[in-house]
């Protein structure tokens, strides 16, 4: 035992409320940060791995092959890879996000509940939202980034598009993370229910949002699906983005406004179920 | 008068038709150990969350810090360190880590956290496990570092729910010294326990709770005093005697309870009734004289045991 005494001024001597309360969001983003930061190490290497072996296995294959049957101009008068980048980008983007906004979820409320721990201090529900979607954001950039950089070794993309596509990655990313916040609020025990999504919403939606393949060439009654798919918006937006496909203003204005507003509406969402769920 | 920290009129809470705290009444003032003390799910938990502001309450005044929580939770929060019943700590994380982020989230700066999770680790005891991740603790030290983190913004008042519970008796000890050392720098702290010897060593006053009602308020010494006799007897006769020497010894003492494998007799002289049961031609297989409890208040308050 040690009798040491301990400093004590006091909570309203040491805690700044207006500041504590408007940096609320960022001290959240902290503390995922900090849970990532334990797996620096493979979240690099799979960001870098991921497209290195996509980029040899469908890029080069797949593309070679493709180019090889229209003279390097395959789609959209650009080479199969530089049609495939934006729909790699967003894919990667919105599977960091989605890692980064549903197993912190369970986290947060059920593995180890420390969104009641964060609750209990002066930050908020929204607080705490908007917290996970920032540090998701971060983790997406991050994973966008590494891919940029393996797609810039294999001249799949230019420089000058490296700044576009990852505004529209990020983008989708946004969208995604907080439609997955939402939905992951309201998981009240894990049932594979994350594999469920995995298997039946979102490879569907990557199929047949024209990621692979112009989602013209879809059969008519399959291209709705791309129509409704954020993928698609967010593939569209990078490919106008990136290498400059025309596009109707009216369009453009779609993409972007329909990928806001299912970042807004996820995380409003994702605000009230917090809030419910969090008043214990 | 010392100002109130902690006030609570007809405070209710139900969820859905289910009435889980009933109205209750009670004040908590500055630099006071405040218990709550009842079974398992008299409502303590649910009054504790509502303390914390961070539970609507259904029905009632409430203010703590002279705020209503509905109002300025943020701002009650902010002040307040909460121990919650299960830890909900950061368990990937390091146990210094803990501390830190915690602090962070009150704005605290890293120069300051940087000294203040050293002495907070020195308090908890916890400097040889400072690099340890935090999920390989034992659940006496994942309790101690709850409560360190829950000092670290310096709170004015330390809500702690069943602190010891599920802890061994060494660990139990260490705990309630850290507390007690809490109370000399002055902070106030509220404690829900359903551990008769944890309030009785560590509160100034308690509230005796009972199926979401105030059965009792006092200091421990005054409960005994009003509820309780200053001894206790204790006999056993074996489970097939008791009943029947119960009838026969009802007269004894102030007043007896009969428990499924005991009986206790309520006196100010457990050694006097001993003799004069032994003179009926009673001869007990065990017996006992000690002093009263608050588990014998909670007995005589609601006819039942506090832990069963
Ligand atoms: N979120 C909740 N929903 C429904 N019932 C609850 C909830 N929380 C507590 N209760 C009920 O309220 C009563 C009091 O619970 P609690 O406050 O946890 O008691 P204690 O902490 O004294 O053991 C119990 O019957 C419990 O089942
Ligand atoms: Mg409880």
């Amino acid at each position: 035992m040690n009798s040491t005494k301990m400093t004590w001024q006091g909570a309203a001597q040491i805690v700044d409320i207006k500041k504590a309360i408007f940096w609320g969001p960022w001290y959240v983003a902290e503390q995922r940060l900090r849970n990532m930061s334990k797996w620096l190490v493979s979240l690099i290497s799979f960001g870098l791995g991921n497209p290195i072996l996509f980029l040899f296995a469908i890029g080069l294959g797949v593309g070679s092959l493709v180019d090889a049957n229209a003279g390097g101009k395959a789609i959209d008068g650009v080479g199969y890879l530089a049609f495939l980048a934006p729909a790699l980008l967003a894919g990667a983007a919105i599977q960091a996000a989605m890692d980064e906004t549903s197993f912190p979820t369970l986290q947060g409320f059920l593995w180890e509940k420390n969104f009641f721990a964060m609750n209990a201090t002066h930050l908020t529900p929204n607080s705490i939202v908007i917290g996970v979607l920032i540090a998701s954001l971060i983790r997406a950039a991050l994973t966008t980034l590494l891919y940029e950089i393996v797609l810039i070794l294999f001249s799949a993309i230019t420089w000058a598009s490296v700044l576009p596509l990852f505004v529209s990655a990020m983008l989708a990313a946004g969208a995604f993370g907080a439609a997955m916040l939402a939905t992951a609020s309201k998981v009240v025990d894990d049932d594979g229910f994350f594999a469920i999504v995995g298997r039946f919403v979102i490879a569907p939606m990557m199929l047949f949002s024209g990621t692979y393949f112009p989602i013209a060439s879809l059969p008519i009654y399959l291209q709705p699906i791309g129509w409704i798919s954020p993928v698609w918006h967010a593939t569209n937006l990078g490919r106008v983005l990136s290498y400059g496909l025309p596009i109707e203003p009216w369009l453009f204005a779609i993409h972007i406004g329909y990928l806001l507003s299912m970042f807004v509406g996820g995380s409003l969402i994702a605000g009230r179920i917090f809030a419910k769920r969090l008043d214990s | 008068m010392a100002e109130a920290m902690i006030k609570a009129v007809g405070l209710t809470k139900k969820f859905e038709e289910f009435v889980a705290v009933d109205g209750i009444n009670f004040e908590v003032k500055k630099g006071e150990a405040f218990g709550l003390l009842g079974p398992n799910g008299a409502g303590k938990s649910t009054t504790m969350r509502m303390i914390s502001a961070t539970s609507q309450r259904t029905a009632g005044d409430l203010h703590i810090l002279g705020k209503d929580p509905n109002q300025k939770g943020p701002e009650i929060r902010a002040h307040l360190g909460v121990v919650p019943q299960s830890d909900n700590l950061d368990r990937e994380l390091k146990v210094w880590e803990n501390l830190f982020i915690y602090g962070r989230y009150f704005g605290l700066s890293r120069a300051f956290l940087k000294k203040k999770v050293d002495e907070l680790l020195a308090f908890a005891q916890l400097e040889e496990k400072r690099d340890a991740k935090t999920d390989s603790l034992s659940g006496g030290m994942k309790r101690r570092l709850t409560i360190a983190r829950a000092l670290v913004s310096e709170p004015e008042i330390l809500l702690l729910d069943e602190p010891t519970t599920g802890l061994d008796p060494q660990a139990r000890h260490v705990l309630w010294d850290r507390l007690f050392r809490l109370k000399e720098q002055g902070v106030t702290l509220v404690i829900t326990t359903h551990y008769m010897d944890e309030a009785e060593q560590l509160c100034d006053r308690l509230i005796v709770m009972d199926k979401g009602r105030i059965m009792a308020e006092g200091s421990p010494a005054e409960l005994i005093k009003q509820y309780s006799s200053k001894e206790v007897l204790e006999v056993r006769f074996g489970s097939t005697k008791n009943a029947e020497a119960a009838q026969n010894i009802s007269g004894l003492g102030d007043r007896v309870e009969v428990l499924p494998d005991r009986i206790l007799i309520y006196t100010e002289d457990g050694e006097k009734v001993l003799k004069q049961i032994v003179k009926l031609g009673f001869e007990p297989v065990t017996s006992l004289v000690r002093r009263s409890s608050l588990e014998d208040v909670f007995l005589r308050l609601t006819g039942r045991q506090l832990v069963d």
